[in-house]
């Protein structure tokens, strides 16, 4: 079992497509061309030649071993996306998005973008493909992260603020719908992770699921077998589904969803959407939903505003309720206590995304003790969060 | 059984006229405010209204009804503000019908919103985002209430794909005039002629056309191809430029009145 969706993008009750009319046409076009991509060999080596090349695969594998004395003992081994160009596993979707784009005969990109790694990503790959690139990004968040804007604006891309409703980034994807809705003919939408209308959900994982087929040849060659649990944080999950994917074969792998807490899921103010949300429908796609009784979606908090989203995405939806792979919440504080923990054990400064696998990793080395062996998705790094963390620490800027 | 919907469009085929359809978010200006809007649009002549149930996340909607559904949302309208302003319009005389996304039905519960609409007077409910792949369990709550489901049609849609929808709508299908969110426009777009008449090949039931309407020249151009003219972020920008609710309320009721002779002068 490696694909369990059907063909209109079901897993189980979860996924498929509840969009605008106006957008079926474009979804069909984007799925034909993905399927026709996939058995493509002309394709397959061009992407491979670019990550190759560009964005620096195969990704390492690191023995975290003084960070692994605060887990329990246990073996952590970290599958190091944070190498990537443009630091995360972002990279390894846009490329694949961007080259189906030409293959579409499109000249345009938009793109959502909530802290600013995708907006970075798909400006990145427009700039390398000489591609037109839109970024909507909420106005809240261009403030926050007015870095990343620099970036993507150095980049040659537009960044467009979001003013509706809470001008964060399930907003910026609303306004991007709008925008394809309105431009299909002319442009992609490169969504950045594995949630909307189908075939973005199965589209995305499978530009991410070399995470996990390089990372379990690596943990084999390294250990000589597979790891006992393999661990990655869940906003929408791309990182995470696309370290998954490889092993949900594996019967003996516990997979363990790390989501957002905030400041904890009893206080209401999280993004953990499996952990404290209700089945539901958003952005076109059913999974689970932080909702209200009418079904009007909730504002989501984080201080990782990678994984601040009100949504997640439908194969972990489905992975959860079959029981295949565990979610829980990690909040703020736990999260940012592990990002100073990779830091000063292992000279890794980790995004703030990612720390919260690696407090996951320290719950979860302490259960399963020194025998064990956890492979996590360092999907990664934290130059972008430094403001954050100094402000967090009170370290003077 | 024919509802209410049904029996207008037979009653304009006989009076050889479009039908004006107006469009106002429930709780929107204010929960009451709504009413008295639904009561402007009845005086000044519309044939009949359609309630958005405001949604937090609405990608079919441009500026000026996002705002709308924004004030309405902050103000506590829920489901149950819905169907009150439902049952105000029914209650007026005039065919009504709901417009909503997806996911408050499935909250709502879906056989249970079907049937909230017969008991509130309601004809049927417009659902943009609900793609016919995805629209088993309202299928079945439909067939057993015997409310019209009527689904959105856009330019892009295939020739293939067309007949798919339209042979599962009910009351009447909504043309999208163009490709692009709702707002009023300089123009109707050229392309809505063109989809009614690929949408008749397909369907003997009325169509009606949406999206950039806002005048009664236009309201005049769209009638002379289409059963239905629909209506809506014209008269919630009328609301918001308005000094005051009074004078809001007159500025409804004399555009409706506008867009009343207007679709009366179309053939």
């Amino acid at each position: 079992m490696t694909t369990v969706e059907d063909l209109a993008g079901h897993f189980g009750p979860y996924g498929g497509r509840f969009v605008p009319e106006a957008l079926i046409g474009a979804l069909e076009e984007l799925d034909a061309a993905r399927i026709k991509a996939q058995t493509d060999p002309t394709f397959i080596a061009e992407l491979a030649e670019l990550h190759r090349t560009y964005t620096g695969r195969p990704s390492i594998i690191t023995d975290a071993k003084r960070f692994a004395e605060h887990a329990g003992g246990a073996r952590i081994i970290l599958k190091r996306e944070d190498l990537n160009h443009t630091g995360s596993h972002k990279i390894n979707n846009v490329l694949g998005q961007a080259l189906l784009t030409k293959r579409m005969g499109k000249k345009r990109i938009i793109a959502e973008t909530g802290a600013g790694q995708h907006g970075v990503a798909a400006a990145t790959a427009a700039a390398l493909m000489g591609l037109e690139c839109d970024v909507y990004m909420g106005e809240e968040d261009t403030k926050r992260q007015s870095l990343n804007v620099a970036r993507m604006k150095l980049l040659g891309a537009e960044v467009i603020p979001v003013t509706s409703g809470s001008k964060t980034l399930k907003d910026a994807i609303n306004e991007a719908m709008r925008d394809w809705v309105t431009n299909v003919e002319t442009t992609h939408y490169l969504l950045g992770t594995v949630a909307g209308p189908h075939p973005f959900p199965s589209m995305v994982r499978d530009f991410h699921k070399i995470i996990g087929e390089e990372s379990r040849e690596q943990v084999l060659a390294l250990t000589g077998r597979l790891p006992d649990a393999v661990l990655a944080c869940v906003g929408g999950g791309s990182n995470a589904i696309g370290i998954f994917h490889r092993f949900i074969s594996d019967p003996s792998v516990r997979l363990i969803g790390l989501e957002a807490a905030g400041d904890g899921i009893e206080t209401g103010r999280h993004a953990a959407s499996i952990s404290g949300g209700s089945p539901g429908v958003l952005h076109g796609n059913r999974t689970y939903v932080l909702q209200d009784e009418n079904g009007q979606t909730i504002e989501s908090h984080s201080i990782s505003a990678g994984l601040d989203y009100p949504g997640v995405g439908p194969e972990h939806a489905y992975l959860h309720d079959i029981g295949r792979a565990e979610y829980r919440g990690i909040t703020d504080a736990q999260a940012m206590h592990a990002f100073a923990l990779l830091s000063k054990t292992e000279g890794i400064i980790p995004a703030i995304e990612t720390a919260h696998a690696l407090a996951g990793a320290i719950q979860v080395g302490n259960e399963l003790g020194p025998d064990s062996i956890i492979l996590i998705n360092l999907s990664g790094r934290g130059d972008k969060d430094v403001q954050t963390a100094a402000h967090y620490f009170g370290i003077p800027l | 059984m024919a509802t209410a919907l049904d029996d207008l469009f037979v009653k304009v085929r006989s009076e050889n006229r479009a039908a004006l359809i107006a469009y106002i978010p429930a709780g929107f200006p204010s929960i009451e405010g709504c009413k008295k809007v639904i009561k402007a649009f009845v005086d000044g002549g519309v044939d009949a209204i359609e309630i958005g149930f405001p949604y937090s996340d609405p990608v079919m909607d441009g500026p000026t009804i996002q705002a709308a559904a924004d004030q309405s949302l902050s103000q506590g309208t829920g489901a149950g503000e819905v169907f009150d302003a439902l049952k105000t319009a029914s209650g007026l005389g005039v065919a009504a019908v709901v417009m909503t996304y997806w996911n408050p039905i499935e909250k709502y519960g879906v056989e249970k919103f079907a049937q909230a609409i017969v008991d509130n007077g309601g004809s049927g409910v417009i659902t943009p985002d609900l793609t016919i792949e995805e629209s088993g369990t309202w299928k079945a709550a439909v067939a057993k209430t015997g409310i019209n489901p009527i689904y959105v049609v856009a330019p892009s849609t295939t020739e293939a794909r067309l007949p798919m929808v339209t042979s599962q709508c009910g009351g009447f299908v909504y043309a999208a005039s163009l490709m692009g969110v709702t707002g009023t426009r300089t123009s109707v777009s050229s392309g809505a002629p063109d989809l009614v008449a690929r949408i008749r090949t397909t369907t003997g039931l009325p169509v009606s056309v949406g999206l950039g309407v806002s005048t009664r020249e236009q309201a005049k151009g769209v009638a002379g191809y289409a059963d239905g003219v629909i209506v809506g972020s014209a008269f919630i920008k009328a609301i918001q430029d308005a000094p005051d609710e009074e004078s809001g309320l007159t500025a409804v009721r004399e555009l409706a009145s506008e867009l009343a002779k207007g679709v009366r002068e179309g053939r």
